[in-house]
């Protein structure tokens, strides 16, 4: 039984007719250098540019040539209103209560929705989906209003709250869709065993869900970590997430467009969360298995 | 059947919430404004909002004055360096009448709309403000109505730069410039740039194109379109036709202020329309190859100099404000010789003040400065209009398709006139 | 009950492939405390999206049916407008102006070609995203060295911040950058019709094929490696697997991917307005919905809300003929799923 569980996922292509292993290798690793090349080679001009003095901004050479980490510097210097590093932090900040809460609400909503019978769930999911479908450009003025009259304008919760509402369908669907394809006669056993409904479900059932609930998190920390349009307008400079810090960027003359200190500062917020997928990585596929060993 | 009930879903989701709203408080569009007669006397703390302060003159100007009134001290409050979210940040704090924005930074085109909109202090009676040292058309920029409702700080205006090792005498005319592009194509370079982007400086440069050749884009009211006329044709045709016939290169559709001045510091382009920024970089820049090739004259023209849109900034006292009399003071400030001197030789910013333009010693450093004056003097403001938004987006459309080719130059005017009479009825 | 879930999960596939309807294991129906709980587990997503989405979006909507402010000739001041019945609505649809038809250079004029360039945009970047994201996922699935590495790397372009990421493409394909000496090309990337539009899938599909794949990959990890060796063992081949086992056990992560993707590319906004400003071929071939939206809050809210309202009931159209002819509804629970729609 255990030996079934903990078979890889991917003997999903185990030789079948014709292909020999080899023959199958090499085409997984010439898939992988197609998709390693599509996302680092854009990604890699970004750095190319990053490092580069600001005076040959349009520079063309495939190569770093004029290597510099002025950009690095202008990103964080603050004498030039660059917050960038506090700004690092409250994105962090932002994105981790977002994902947090986010996943919290969507992992209740979820449940109800794919095991609870209600009247009112088909209003409810129309409600939770209609949320995602009004330009957000026009969410802006009412939200500046709203956010003004409570105080709310350059404090860290006016760009949380909606953060994690703008979240919230995305991961009620998400959750949801993983929840209906799980075993849930699991669940069911362990009840009869004596556990209560949270048990069942907390023991059971959410570490299968690991790899969908992983996947959620990363979506949802992304989403927040990407928010720019409502954050320019109701963060004030103590409260700017990294997005809002990098568009004040400006070059050393009006109308110089400061590319490289953006691209500068592209290439630091993306440590992070290639860090966290580094580490997030086995359990986005683990799932399954780990969950099977239980059973 | 689930199809009907998510449809319901929605239908139900929308009224519920229809209903909760109708209690949450007025809609935004009264135009309430605050109280102009207020606050004038009054003095204390007073907030100064700004776009990005590019090369750090602001925060030592403002400790400064904070070194000298202890009282009324100044906060700066630092906005994007986008133009549009400057705009659309000042709007939301307008419309929430924050008393926090005290004074303001305003780009000119803004000004008539802000103050249309009943957000600017009027700056008569006890706020008024001397402007006779100041440029004219400056004072025009900041002026709706025709009362004042801005102090000029920083003016901008637009130059030819051109490649003096391969032309000796400057053109003169648009015609004269035209005939030299030959020079151009027998060194295999491109002839003339300037801002044709489908962007505001799409508007900049049609404004240029028309004001040069005698047209106007609307009347003195600001409001009523001027723009369907023969010497507009002429303007708009001189762009469409130079497009049309190579002498603007046809990636130059694509050119904002940074891609044409890369590449005419590059030696790619003999001509260039562009703002006195490009000075300082195309002298400087280890990349470029123009160097101590490159001069600058005032904009070509019908018969003389033509005439340059206006770019630059405005300070404005928000009517919200609760110390209006210490925001006064600090426009005086920004205005102030010393103060202006500092703009320019820190900041690159041209100054508002004529007499700044005779100073031996700055136009020893800043050479453009002479030929910037001869533009200024020659300056028509973009639209003073309450509707600019719309009336930019009015321009810069039609021009964009006529430059392009793909509707004519007349048409493309007369859709400009009928959408700017279509803006001025607010639609 | 002894079952792996792996048997579980081959056990369901079959079910699925055959048709047939396994006995109901849960046997629930409605009962009123199921219902408490439920409503006590949702409350918390309803009242925060309640407060920061549809509350605005009310506000927004009531607004759309107030003309915007009117300027007084004689004081050259603004005035409120007063209510407008529908007429923000027929200037939107109708392209109305007063009573004349909008000319070229008012926003309404170019409504209908933004919805028809919004929809196009959609279809196409969604329709590429799904492929290579399917493919992506079913790479990132299998079994080899190197593969964190593998992951890390696709994500990489969805963390960088949208605002980051148009720069970043606004600069490979200006005239003089690198896209085009790569390519050895000369193209218009930004000014022309069809090169602007591809500008902005091909930034769109870069950016966001990471979502997708992410989605599919958590789908693909609920398949069981039995289900495969079952239906080897049938004899199918792997387009059969394909399309038989894998599609239909994916499905439900990839219709919320799907659906949501949809719903944020007819709303799409920064990548175009940094990368070609809505630019392009006549000069509005890239404008979408939303920087129509934007462009219009700036001469007039209320009218913009008009615009936003109705970019809204189109897309709540797409999403529910999405629902229906997809059966993108993911909310059914197994039950009631089994008893057939």
């Amino acid at each position: 039984m255990a030996s079934v569980a903990t078979a890889p996922a991917s003997s999903a292509g185990r030789p079948h007719k014709a292909t020999s292993p080899l023959v199958r290798t090499l085409r997984t690793y010439l898939g992988v250098a197609v998709i390693v090349i599509w996302g680092l080679v854009p990604a890699y001009w970004m750095v190319v540019t990053a490092f580069r003095e600001v005076d040959f901004t349009f520079d063309t050479a495939f190569y770093p040539t004029h290597v510099t980490l002025d950009n690095f510097t202008t990103a964080f210097s603050t004498k030039l209103g660059n917050h960038f590093g506090r700004a690092l932090l409250n994105s962090l900040l932002i994105g981790v209560v977002t994902t947090v809460v986010g996943l919290l609400l969507g992992i209740f909503a979820a449940y109800a929705l794919s095991r609870l019978d209600f009247k009112g769930k088909f209003v409810l999911v129309g409600f939770i989906l209609g949320a995602s479908m009004f330009p957000g450009v026009a969410l802006v003025t009412p939200l500046f209003q709203l956010f003004t009259d409570l105080g709310w304008i350059g404090q860290y919760q006016a760009l949380i709250i909606p953060d994690i509402s703008f979240v919230l369908p995305l991961t009620v669907y998400t959750l949801t869709a993983f929840f209906r394809e799980m075993p849930w006669e699991l669940e069911e056993s362990a009840r009869i065993d004596g556990a209560t409904p949270a048990q069942a479900f907390r023991l059971i059932i959410l570490p299968l869900a690991a790899p969908g609930l992983f996947t959620t998190a990363i979506l949802a920390f992304i989403a927040a970590w990407n928010e720019f349009l409502l954050a320019s307008q109701l963060s004030d400079s103590k409260t700017a997430p990294v997005t809002v810090a990098i568009a004040n960027f400006a070059g050393s003359q009006p109308h110089q467009e400061p590319y490289t200190a953006v691209m500068a500062a592209g290439t630091i917020v993306t440590i992070p969360l290639i860090i966290m997928v580094l580490l997030f990585q086995r359990r986005i596929v683990s799932g399954l298995t780990a969950g099977g060993v239980k059973g | 059947m689930p199809l009907k009930r998510m449809a319901l879903a929605g239908a139900l989701a929308v009224s519920l919430t229809a209903l909760a709203a109708c209690g949450g408080g007025d809609s935004s569009s009264s135009s309430s404004s605050g109280d102009a007669a207020a606050n004038l006397d009054s003095r204390g703390p007073i907030t100064y909002v700004q776009g990005k302060d590019n090369s750090n003159v602001v925060r030592p100007l403002i400790d400064k004055w904070n070194k000298a009134h202890p009282d009324e001290k100044v906060t700066f409050k630092e906005q994007s360096d986008e133009a549009n979210v400057q705009h659309d940040d000042l709007v939301q704090h307008f419309q929430a009448k924050d008393a926090g924005y005290d004074v303001v930074d305003v780009d000119v085109v803004w000004t008539a709309e802000f103050a249309a909109k009943g957000w600017l202090q009027p700056l008569t009676g006890n706020l008024a403000l001397d402007t006779s040292a100041l440029l004219p058309a400056t004072v025009q920029t900041a002026t709706y109505n025709k009362t004042l409702f801005a102090a000029p700080q920083a003016t901008d205006g637009g130059m030819l730069y051109y490649r003096k090792d391969l032309v000796k005498t400057p053109p003169k005319t648009w015609d004269e410039m035209m005939s030299d592009c030959s020079i151009a194509k027998s060194n295999g370079i491109d002839c003339y740039a300037g801002q044709l982007a489908k962007y505001e400086g799409l508007t900049v440069n049609t404004a240029e194109a028309i004001n040069s050749a005698g047209g106007t884009i609307v009347g003195d009211d600001g409001v009523t379109p001027t723009v369907d006329s023969p010497e507009a044709a002429t303007g708009l045709g001189n762009l469409a036709e130079a497009y049309a016939n190579g002498n603007i290169p046809e990636q130059a559709i694509t050119y904002t202020e940074e891609e044409g001045r890369i590449s005419f510091e590059d030696g790619k382009l003999l001509f260039l329309r562009n703002w006195p920024y490009v000075y300082s970089l195309a002298s400087t820049d280890k990349s470029s190859k123009v160097k101590n090739t490159f001069g600058m004259a005032p904009l070509p023209g019908m018969d003389g100099p033509g005439a340059s849109s206006l770019g630059g900034h405005n300070a404005a006292i928000s009517v919200y404000s609760d110390h209006k009399a210490t925001a006064l003071d600090f426009l005086k400030y920004l205005e102030s010789e010393e103060t202006q001197k500092f703009f320019i030789t820190q900041g690159s910013l041209a100054p508002v003040l004529s007499a700044l333009y005779e100073d031996a010693a700055l136009s020893k450093q800043f050479p453009y400065l002479p030929i910037l004056k001869t533009s200024l003097q020659n300056a028509v403001p973009r639209p003073v209009s309450p509707f600019y938004p719309a009336v930019t987006t009015a321009v810069s459309d039609n021009a964009y398709a006529a430059i392009k080719g793909d509707v004519s130059v007349e048409d493309a005017l007369k859709s400009m006139s009928d959408a700017i009479t279509a803006a001025s009825q607010g639609q | 009950m002894t079952v792996t879930s792996g048997e579980a999960v081959a056990d369901k596939a079959r079910e699925e492939a055959s048709g047939t309807t396994p006995p109901d294991a849960g046997g629930r129906r409605l009962d009123p405390g199921q219902a408490r709980r439920a409503w006590w587990l949702v409350t918390p997503t309803v009242v925060g999206l309640s407060v920061v989405i549809i509350y605005p979006v009310v506000k927004a909507m009531v607004m759309s049916f107030q003309k915007d402010e009117q300027l007084d000739p004689t004081t050259g001041v603004f005035i409120t407008g007063g209510p407008a019945g529908f007429s923000n609505y027929t200037h939107w649809l109708a392209q109305q102006c007063g009573t004349v038809s909008c000319p070229t250079g008012n926003l309404a004029a170019s409504f209908w070609s933004t919805v028809y360039i919004t929809f196009m945009f959609t279809v196409i970047t969604v329709v590429i995203e799904v492929t290579l994201g399917m493919w992506f996922a079913m790479i990132m699935n299998k079994n080899f060295r190197g593969r964190a590495l593998l992951r890390a790397s696709v994500l990489i372009p969805w963390a960088i911040p949208t605002a980051v990421t148009a720069k970043l493409w606004y600069f490979i394909f200006a005239y003089d950058g690198i896209a085009n000496k790569l390519f050895h090309t000369q193209i218009l990337w930004t000014g022309d019709k069809w090169p602007a539009r591809f500008a902005i899938i091909i930034a769109d599909v870069w950016k966001t094929t990471p979502f997708m794949a992410l989605l599919i990959l958590a789908g693909l990890q609920l398949i069981s490696a039995d289900v495969y060796e079952a239906a080897k063992v049938d004899g199918a081949s792997a387009w059969q697997r394909f399309i038989h086992i894998t599609l239909p056990l994916v499905r439900p992560a990839l219709m919320v991917a799907v659906l949501f993707r949809t719903l944020d590319v007819l709303r799409m906004y920064d990548l175009p307005a940094i990368l070609t400003g809505g630019g392009g071929g006549d000069g509005n071939d890239t404008t979408t919905l939303s920087i129509l939206v934007v462009e219009q809050i700036r001469a007039g809210f209320n009218s913009a809300a008009a615009l936003s309202t109705i970019t809204f009931l189109i897309i709540f159209l797409v999403a529910f003929i999405f629902v229906k002819f997809l059966g993108a509804n993911v909310v059914e629970t197994q039950e009631s799923q089994r008893k057939g729609k």
